[in-house]
């Protein structure tokens, strides 16, 4: 009988940390140590290119407590999160039930609403900016044909988050629909059917079929769409810049600005040490949330 | 709902509108029949598209390759050999899901500097060489490989290297091809990484050239030309979305059910 190599601990041993040492190596480098260096220096007072960093305790954090900006940044973002996830959410719902019916042209459909996610955002946001600019653009053309003057979406604080939570909506929803299409491949037939026979309203079958069976989906989806909402701001950067007066600024442009433009490294870190918060608690809710998944199948 | 798919549409008709009038219509919506090439012609002229072409293909396709490799490795480990540490190693790797390389682009910015990566293709393309998300595709398929196909491999003498390439490969294709369109779009589109790396056209993908393009315009933007510039960046993700439509659906699909 042979004895392969398998069975013999000290080889699998090697054999597994070397193949995982590829990985892990690059892990450690971009991931792990970043982390931890990050969360050093957030309590150290430095500026890029200067040689001394001082030891100033929490007062990185302390600045930020009483930084209107950093509020203020908080603040959108979670506006920011509150208008794209649900938004997204309940689109892509909608699009999946549409294009999974009975209806023509399905895979056209499927493609007009799935397309934008292949652009990559910075081309979206080049789009956008000129369907936004005021007096030519596409849509204030279209206001115009109703006597309706120009409206500056990006340069007015009250409207160009809605500005940003319209595209970013166009961009991800046909994204989401397709989980919602593999969702909705995975609902056994006979359910609908047992509905039809008892005379169940179109509304009563989603409520009390669809979207409870859909649940898993759901929370997968709201788990990558408000890590998005963090995560994702090519947009801001060309379009907005966090303007008018930080109104569209967001937690990871504001990292951006303090790292690459003041170059306060201090800061710097501390913010993303915050921003590392929110995707743990982001995490701690996916966890919780596949619990109960678990529960419900 | 019909009339939402054409809403949807409607952003990229017209920049594939303003790309082909020419540039002195673009700010107003006659429907007269001039149309140029011209703005596509200017817009190649006046940047190094081709050069950002070549970088971005370097970068995303080198970025795939090497992917491909550690995953498959690790992803072997975990779906076959029981070693010291395992569990803890997995969920180490759990940590990147957890944490979006995204978030990180300061410390990352400072550990290129160190290595000095800094401005060079390299350095855009190194942080994504380990992927936890390759790592659990792979894993979850290589799993689902029935044990005696590796038994046979050894039989014929196959050490581990082999047998993984022979057996567990091919029974993959389909969650490479997937983890493949996931991994490409999403480099291709990546801006805010690559532009805080590089500072020369030398190395400069795509997403940064275009946006660099469009801000180089003094008053105001030449909309015609952008858009020119604009649809030549998201042309061939638009040819390999259209002609492997099937694919890419079904590869984000599949991203899902992890």
């Amino acid at each position: 009988m042979k004895n392969g190599w398998r069975n013999s601990t000290f080889k699998v041993n090697f054999y597994s940390w070397l193949f995982l040492l590829p990985s892990l190596i690059f892990l450690t480098i971009f991931t792990f140590y970043p982390i931890l260096k990050t969360i050093y220096q957030s309590f150290f007072q430095s500026m890029q290119g200067e040689h001394d960093s001082v030891f100033i305790g929490l007062d990185n954090y302390k600045y930020l407590m009483e930084d209107e900006v950093f509020w203020e940044v908080i603040k959108n973002n979670i506006w920011y999160a509150l208008g794209t996830v649900p938004t997204s959410i309940i689109l892509a719902m909608m699009m999946a039930c549409f294009v999974n019916a009975k209806i023509r042209a399905k895979s056209w459909i499927r493609t007009f609403f799935f397309y934008p996610t292949v652009i990559p955002t910075i081309a979206i946001a080049n789009i956008w900016l000129f369907i936004y600019t005021p007096g030519y653009g596409l849509i204030n053309h279209i206001l115009s044909w109703f006597g309706i003057g120009s409206v500056n979406f990006l340069g007015q604080s009250e409207t160009v988050m809605a500005a940003m939570i319209v595209m970013i909506v166009w961009k991800q929803a046909g994204y989401f629909m397709i989980f919602y299409l593999a969702g909705l491949q995975n609902i056994p037939t006979n359910l609908y059917e047992v509905a039809k026979i008892e005379g169940t309203s179109a509304w009563n079958t989603f409520k009390t079929i669809t979207f409870p069976l859909l649940m898993p989906t759901t929370l997968f989806v709201f788990i990558i769409s408000l890590t998005n909402a963090f995560k994702l701001v090519d947009h801001i950067i060309v379009m907005t810049q966090g303007g008018p007066n930080n109104a569209s600024n967001l937690l990871l442009y504001y990292i951006y600005q303090v790292a690459f433009r003041f170059w306060d490294k201090g800061l710097a870190s501390a913010l993303t040490v915050i921003m590392l918060m929110i995707m743990v608690i982001i995490a701690v809710i996916q966890f919780f949330s596949l619990d109960r998944k678990i529960h419900y199948s | 709902m019909y009339f939402l798919a054409l809403l949807w549409v409607i952003p990229l008709l017209w920049l594939i509108w303003t790309a082909i009038r020419p540039s002195q219509l673009a700010t107003s919506l006659s429907f007269s029949v001039d149309f140029t090439l011209d703005n596509f012609i200017d817009a190649w002229q006046k940047a190094p598209f081709a050069q950002y072409y070549l970088n971005t293909f370097y970068i995303v396709f080198g970025i795939l390759i090497v992917q491909l490799i550690t995953a498959t490795l690790a992803a072997y480990v975990f779906a076959r050999l029981n070693f010291w540490g395992k569990k803890v190693i997995f969920i180490l790797i759990l940590v990147q899901l957890m944490i979006p390389i995204d978030v990180l682009i300061f410390p990352n910015y400072n550990v290129l500097r160190d290595l000095s990566l800094l401005n060079t293709k390299l350095g855009i393309m190194i942080p994504y060489f380990a992927t936890a998300f390759g790592i659990f595709l792979l894993r979850q398929r290589f799993k689902s490989v029935p044990y005696e196909l590796e038994e046979v491999a050894k039989l014929e003498g196959c050490g581990i290297l082999e047998t993984i390439w022979k057996v567990y490969v091919p029974l993959a294709k389909p969650t490479y091809i997937a983890f493949g369109l996931v991994s490409v779009s999403y480099h291709w589109s990546s801006f805010l990484w690559p532009l805080i790396v590089t500072d020369s056209a030398q190395n400069r993908p795509l997403t940064v050239g275009l946006s660099l393009f469009a801000q180089s315009f003094e008053t105001g933007a030449q909309w015609a030309e952008v858009s020119a510039a604009t649809f030549m960046v998201i042309f061939p993700l638009l040819l390999a979305f259209f002609i492997f439509q099937k694919e890419f659906i079904s590869s984000f699909m599949q991203s899902g059910i992890k």
